[in-house]
């Protein structure tokens, strides 16, 4: 049990998944209420991956993200207020509405953003780890990307260039077992996403992607193999999504018995399980947690429905530099 | 003055810009010390800069480009070599999507200054993956620039602009022109964008050419002179930003436009410029504009028809003679 970690950073750890999680649900009745424009990838259920993953990142360092990317933003330090905002397409958004929901960034806290093209963030995580390399800062970057985007070009090409240049990436795949609606097993004949790390010759490690503490081990262990020079790791975190694929999918082609076995292992559920059981936290430290979020929450709700829309000449803006 | 060829002229603005700046470096197939580029463009800059900042890849276009965008938005300023233009389709996303929209989907906190160098252009007899111009692609996209030299003096001042700059930039280089020579001064300069330059001074016709075509150009200005006909011919130099003011003025003065361009006519780069001028300088027009450009077709392998698709001295000549 990796419960020897400090109890401020079990805190924290659990806080970020939290924040997340309420984040998302109220992402998801915003929508309802027709403030949030376009769609909505929801990160509920994954919130261990970017944690457990961000948890072992220093705030220097860098990750991409992908179109289901609010966790990543808010695990790598992003604020609530302007992510808020940046979906609800305010000018007080992160990308003062230029991006949304699907491409949020926050370069302040190494968040180098999202792109909604199904694997595109892989390469643009080799570069950032090049650049780290020749600039000899001892920098890494988290890549995240679904076990869809395993099947780009993309994925291959990256990977294979961040060994052969011993370069300080890990590549976090996020299984949840559908790219879209299609399940993993119709398009793949490999169960673990990880097992495609021996092609590159680099290690490759499957985790129960539910588990935020399994997740920080796994991707502690790949920081510091790769701010030693040690080079990429392929990280596979087994997760699930709650919802369906975007705001539109009600998820009909899951298995109500899988969906509930899923809902089961919800990694916010277990790690505060956790947390009372093997940890000296009281069941009024983790209350005192969930009720500052509920207000950090309803504060970021406020500050980005009272932000106002950019003007519509602003489009113009941001260009060119 | 110093003479050089365009490839020299491109290997000094590469050797200058990474003299001047460590967070400059080189990636692509090929380019090291063992081959130094497939054009030879970066010949010797592995020995002097070292195999880091001279990077050979994989053969992998649409990772040295992506890998060229995470760089370029951590403070680097990668210079990446797509061995033939024709390969830019295979690293389109990044190009297109990533480089091109990263700055202002993020509301511009990002700049990306990723350079991208790719030779364009037919000639050579080296058919349809390695031969097309497709500079008009990369027109079409907001975001990025699109540097167009014909010149040795043109190739290293704006490629020197454009790794100095903040924004990605395809820097199209024709194979023809590689060993074509030119004046080069020995001290530095750099030459801005979105500054056409009137390559030959005229007075009946306005010829805008581009690449390859500005020098087919001059050749046909110089035998049109002898028949009593003063053309001026217009290099854009950059076609993203294009130097409207430059074509627009020329076509006043003149009343006569005739288009050069190697790329396709159907959406291309001839399109662009005579749009510009229908939408700017159409009552000061004394006739229709002409068009003189690749035929709508992929480049052939047989010289017979490779020569047939591409626009030549002879049919500059005859659309010259249509509009006077």
């Amino acid at each position: 049990m990796t419960l020897a970690l400090p109890k401020e950073k079990l805190a924290e750890m659990y806080r970020k998944m939290l924040e997340i999680r309420c984040f998302e649900e109220k992402v998801f009745e915003l929508y309802g209420q027709n403030l949030v424009p376009g769609t909505i990838h929801l990160y509920a259920g994954e919130e261990a991956v970017a944690v457990g993953v961000c948890s072992s990142l220093r705030k220097d360092d860098y990750i991409t993200s992908t179109h289901r990317g609010h966790g990543h933003c808010i695990a790598k330090g992003a604020e609530l207020k302007r992510t808020m905002a940046e979906i609800l397409g305010k000018k007080t958004g992160y990308c003062k509405g230029k991006g949304g929901s699907m491409h949020i960034a926050d370069f302040n806290v190494g968040m180098l953003g999202a792109t909604a093209v199904v694997g595109a963030g892989l390469p643009i995580a080799v570069g950032a780890g090049l650049s780290a390399k020749l600039r000899k800062t001892d920098q890494v970057v988290a890549c995240f990307f679904g076990e869809g985007a395993s099947n780009q070009g993309t994925f291959h090409e990256s990977i294979n260039m961040a060994s052969a240049w011993s370069l300080p990436v890990i590549f976090v795949c996020e299984n949840n077992l559908y790219a879209m609606g299609t399940r993993q097993s119709r398009i793949m004949n490999v169960e673990n996403i990880a097992d495609r790390a021996v092609a590159y010759g680099i290690p490759g490690v499957t985790v129960d992607g539910n588990d935020v503490l399994a997740v920080f081990e796994a991707s502690q262990k790949a920081v510091d193999r790769a701010r030693g020079g040690g080079g990429p790791t392929l990280i596979e975190c087994k997760t699930y999504r709650h919802k369906g694929h975007s705001r539109v999918d009600p998820a009909k082609y899951r298995p109500k018995e899988e969906v509930e076995q899923w809902l089961a292992r919800d990694p916010l559920k277990r790690f505060k399980e956790v947390l009372l059981q093997n940890s000296d936290f009281s069941q009024s430290e983790v209350q005192e947690i969930e009720e500052k979020i509920a207000a950090d929450i309803e504060d970021a709700v406020k500050f980005a429905v009272q932000s106002p829309y950019p003007a519509p000449e602003e489009a113009l803006e941001d260009v060119y530099a | 003055m110093r003479r050089m060829t365009y490839r020299e002229a491109l290997r000094e603005a590469l050797r200058e810009e990474m003299g001047h700046d460590s967070s400059v470096f080189l990636l692509g197939e090929d380019i090291g010390r063992h081959w130094g580029g497939a054009f030879k463009v970066t010949d010797g800059l592995a020995q002097q800069f070292g195999d880091e900042r001279v990077r050979d890849t994989p053969i992998s276009e649409s990772a040295i480009v992506g890998t060229g965008v995470g760089a370029a938005i951590t403070g680097m300023r990668p210079v990446a070599e797509i061995m033939f233009g024709d390969l830019t389709a295979l690293a389109m996303d990044q190009i297109a999507n990533q480089a091109a929209k990263i700055r202002y989907m993020f509301g511009g906190q990002a700049s990306c200054p990723l350079v991208i160098r790719t030779p364009f252009g037919a000639g050579v007899n080296i058919a349809s993956h390695h031969s097309q111009s497709l500079e008009a692609w990369f027109m079409h996209v907001p975001g990025l620039q699109v540097a167009v030299p014909s010149t040795p003096y043109d190739a290293k001042g704006l490629l020197k602009t454009a790794i100095r700059g903040s924004n990605p930039v395809l820097f199209c280089e024709h194979k023809l022109l590689y060993p074509v020579e030119g004046d080069v001064p020995e001290d530095e300069y750099t030459i801005p964008f979105g500054v056409a330059e009137v390559k030959r001074k005229g007075s009946d016709v306005t010829v805008v050419a581009t690449m390859y075509m500005v020098h087919k150009a001059r050749n046909a200005a110089a035998e049109l002179e002898e028949e009593g006909l003063s053309v001026e011919v217009i290099d854009p130099r950059t076609l993203t930003p294009l130097d409207k003011k430059a074509i627009v003025d020329s076509v006043k003065k003149t009343g006569r436009l005739v288009i050069v361009s190697e790329d396709c006519k159907t959406g291309g780069v001839s399109a662009e410029i005579s749009s510009v001028v229908a939408e700017e300088a159409i009552d000061y027009l004394d006739a229709p504009i002409k068009r003189v450009t690749g035929a709508d077709t992929p480049i052939p392998f047989s010289p017979p028809l490779e020569q047939y698709v591409i626009p030549d001295e002879k049919a500059i000549i005859k659309a010259v003679k249509e509009v006077v």
